[in-house]
């Protein structure tokens, strides 16, 4: 477009105009409330955010820490090294489909199908690489494409041909739950080869010690590097940034956290191929979402779509996109759960698996309402659902209850969703 | 009004549009000059709306030819009228209210650098951008949700000058602002006129349009009624031709007032 006719080289602008440049750095309105220096002006930016319902992740942060401490408390095997681990494998299937669930929930739509597509990718890889010998890597991007052309169609059926979401993706739920009968034949259950590709995906562990406290050293630097960058390139701008010591804060936060978790997977087998790749996934669509063009575009539809349309976005083309990348890492999910089970069975992505991969999405922080949340979110969401997934079977409770115990922290969070889009509305913030 | 071009920026000419069995616009003829502010006038109905969006892009005209500076041109699209420099800003719907003021101003036009989003640009330009319309907003980095409708006004109108458009349409821009906030506008299309831009105001507040208009063109069930210097036009003549007779409710009202003043 257009915008480059104005715009000079940034130097000849700042060159020309010094006052203006000096004047956006200096002045702040003084309606803005700015976070007062020091410890104390911490804690009042956090009253504050309490009060205007800006709460962020913080209710799971602490949901997580209360359920673990109540598992804990029944049975002392529950905070090992072992068992944290193994959770946090076992969540890497749920999680990878919330992921797609987040997209989806952004544009305030919602997608049922994603159990089903997620057992259509498990029994076609098993079909093709099991049943027809097929090369696995070939098998796994087949059963994957399989995952994005689903999400495609959905997409087509709700952006191009005007069906509510909810329709398309509840035909899809059945649909695709029959296609994947279908292709596991009459057998109904086919092993995977343990020693192969899909398998690895949930039994490797870097067991290197190093491999671990690289990774967390690794994103902390990064991490690091990234914000002070960042604020140099905004000083020198001439725009507010953030005080290094708010950046020193988090960062130090973060190393705290990243090392305390590499300490426990190397008290165990090491670090989780499948924690890794899941990690490498939420940075990787969280950059998508918040950095580039496309994951603004997402957001604005979940804003308000007549202003995105008008603003030049084509609406339908994102929307397919959206319900093909839901498809995408539908499939994905649908091989790591296959892999933790060794096999395609015709119970792949049924029961409650779908309600626990929304209620992850959800918990984790996602509003249903559109336009809010991080994939960041997914990650702690699924931590809570397999926790107590985890916890009760440790227990030896019963699925029932474990179903109502779900459900009602599924309405729990819901609840502080539509509370919390109420506040932050008389807040002015949503 | 500086200085005005002799070539008008847009012109319709004849320009006509149906909706199944209703004539929205019926030859209709409107000019806009650089440098100017046509108001454009009339009561519900009369087709102020559809003549905008036929502009605009939203709705492609039946009949009749749109020329831009002296050249006939097709507008079918949206995308065509941004193309050729015509800015459009909507009465409502124009922001996301979860995006923050940078987001919202280069919503669809993004700066990128290497590929990714270049906030601290982007950033840097908007600062620019309201220093120079001299719009106050209390910080560029706060979500739409968080501005009052005024500053929301000025923000999308903003929006509308990064393109740099020869042609401005404001939609009742004032329609739900308060007095201070109206002023604020007001200034701003006083601002974009000063920067040589032709403007397109719809207003139905007389006081608007006499404050800040050059011209006033005045439609009536679809047709045209009348295009009026301003400066040299009494607001009971406009009326009179918005409503299409001298004797009406307004003018009937007026005139008691009057009368019952004199007793």
């Amino acid at each position: 477009m257009s915008i480059n006719k104005t715009s000079t080289s940034p130097e000849d602008q700042v060159a020309g105009n010094p006052e203006a440049a000096a004047g956006a750095a200096t002045a702040v309105d003084p309606r803005l409330l700015v976070r007062e220096q020091g410890f104390a002006g911490y804690i009042t930016e956090f009253k504050r955010k309490l009060k205007a319902g800006d709460l962020g992740s913080l209710p799971v942060v602490v949901g997580l820490v209360v359920i673990w401490a109540i598992f804990q408390s029944l049975n002392s095997n529950f905070l090992t090294a072992g068992n944290l681990s193994d959770i946090s494998v076992a969540m890497v299937g749920t999680g990878m489909i919330a992921v797609g669930i987040v997209f989806v929930l952004l544009l305030g739509e919602i997608d049922l199908s994603v159990g089903s597509v997620s057992g259509v990718a498990g029994a076609t890889f098993a079909v093709l690489s099991v049943s027809h010998g097929m090369n696995e890597a070939l098998a796994l991007v087949l059963a994957i494409l399989t995952g994005t052309a689903a999400g495609a169609i959905h997409g087509f059926f709700f952006a191009r041909v005007g069906v509510p979401a909810f329709a398309v993706t509840l035909a899809g739920l059945l649909f695709w739950q029959g296609f994947m009968l279908q292709v596991l034949g009459d057998n109904g259950t086919i092993n995977l080869n343990s020693e192969g590709l899909v398998a690895k995906l949930t039994t490797y562990y870097f067991s290197d010690i190093a491999a671990a406290y690289g990774l967390a050293a690794v994103a902390v630097a990064a991490y690091f590097i990234s914000g002070y960058l960042g604020n140099r390139r905004r000083e020198a701008a001439g725009i507010p940034s953030r005080p290094l010591s708010d950046l020193v804060l988090r960062t130090v936060l973060l190393a705290v956290v990243a090392f305390a978790v590499a300490a426990v997977y190397n008290q165990y087998k090491g670090l989780p191929l499948a924690v890794v790749l899941f990690l490498a996934v939420l940075v990787i669509t969280d950059f998508v979402l918040r950095r580039t063009a496309y994951g603004r575009k997402v957001y604005a539809l979940g804003g308000s779509v007549e202003a995105s349309r008008r603003a030049g976005i084509n609406v339908t083309l994102v929307r397919i996109s959206v319900f093909a990348i839901a498809g995408t890492f539908a499939a994905i999910g649908g091989l790591f759960v296959a892999s933790k089970i060794a096999s395609a069975n015709q119970g792949a992505g049924t029961g409650e698996f779908l309600m626990n991969v929304i209620a992850a999405a959800v918990i984790g922080g996602t509003s249903l309402f559109g336009g809010r949340g991080r994939t960041w979110d997914a990650l702690l969401g699924v931590l809570v659902i397999v926790s107590i997934q985890y916890g009760l079977a440790l227990e030896g409770i019963a699925a029932p209850v474990q179903y109502m115990i779900t459900g009602g922290v599924l309405l729990t969070t819901v609840v502080i969703d539509a509370v919390t889009r109420r506040t932050q509305k008389t807040a002015g913030r949503a | 009004m500086v200085h005005v071009s002799a070539t008008p920026v847009l012109a319709l000419r004849g320009v006509s549009k149906r909706f199944g069995a209703v004539q929205a616009l019926t030859d209709v003829e409107l000019e806009v000059h650089a440098g100017e502010v046509v108001a454009l006038v009339g009561d519900n109905g009369a087709g102020k709306s559809t003549l905008i969006k036929t502009i605009a892009g939203v709705h492609p005209i039946d009949e009749g030819v749109i020329e831009w500076e002296g050249k006939p041109v097709q507008i079918n699209k949206p995308n065509d009228a941004q193309n050729l420099g015509i800015a459009t800003v909507y009465q409502d719907l124009a922001l996301c209210d979860n995006i923050d003021v940078v987001g919202n101003l280069f919503l669809g036009r993004e700066i990128r650098r290497r590929g990714v989003l270049d906030e601290v640009e982007m950033e840097r330009r908007s600062h620019e951008l309201l220093d120079t319309l001299s719009i106050r907003i209390p910080s560029v980095r706060i979500p739409i949700a968080s501005l009052s409708g005024g500053q929301r006004q000025v923000v999308a109108i903003a929006r509308s000058m990064l393109g740099d458009p020869k042609l401005v349409i404001l939609d009742e821009p004032t329609a739900a602002l308060g007095v201070e906030q109206t002023a604020q506008v007001l200034d701003l299309v006083e601002r974009l006129r000063e920067r040589g831009h032709a403007v397109i105001l719809i207003s139905h507040n007389m006081a608007d349009v006499k404050a800040v208009a050059d011209k006033v063109a005045v439609l009536r069930l679809g047709r045209n009624n009348g295009v009026f210097e301003v400066k040299s036009t009494s607001q009971e003549e406009i009326i009179s031709a918005i409503t299409g007779a001298t004797d009406n409710a307004v003018t009937r009202r007026a005139a008691r007032t009057r009368g019952e003043s004199k007793k």
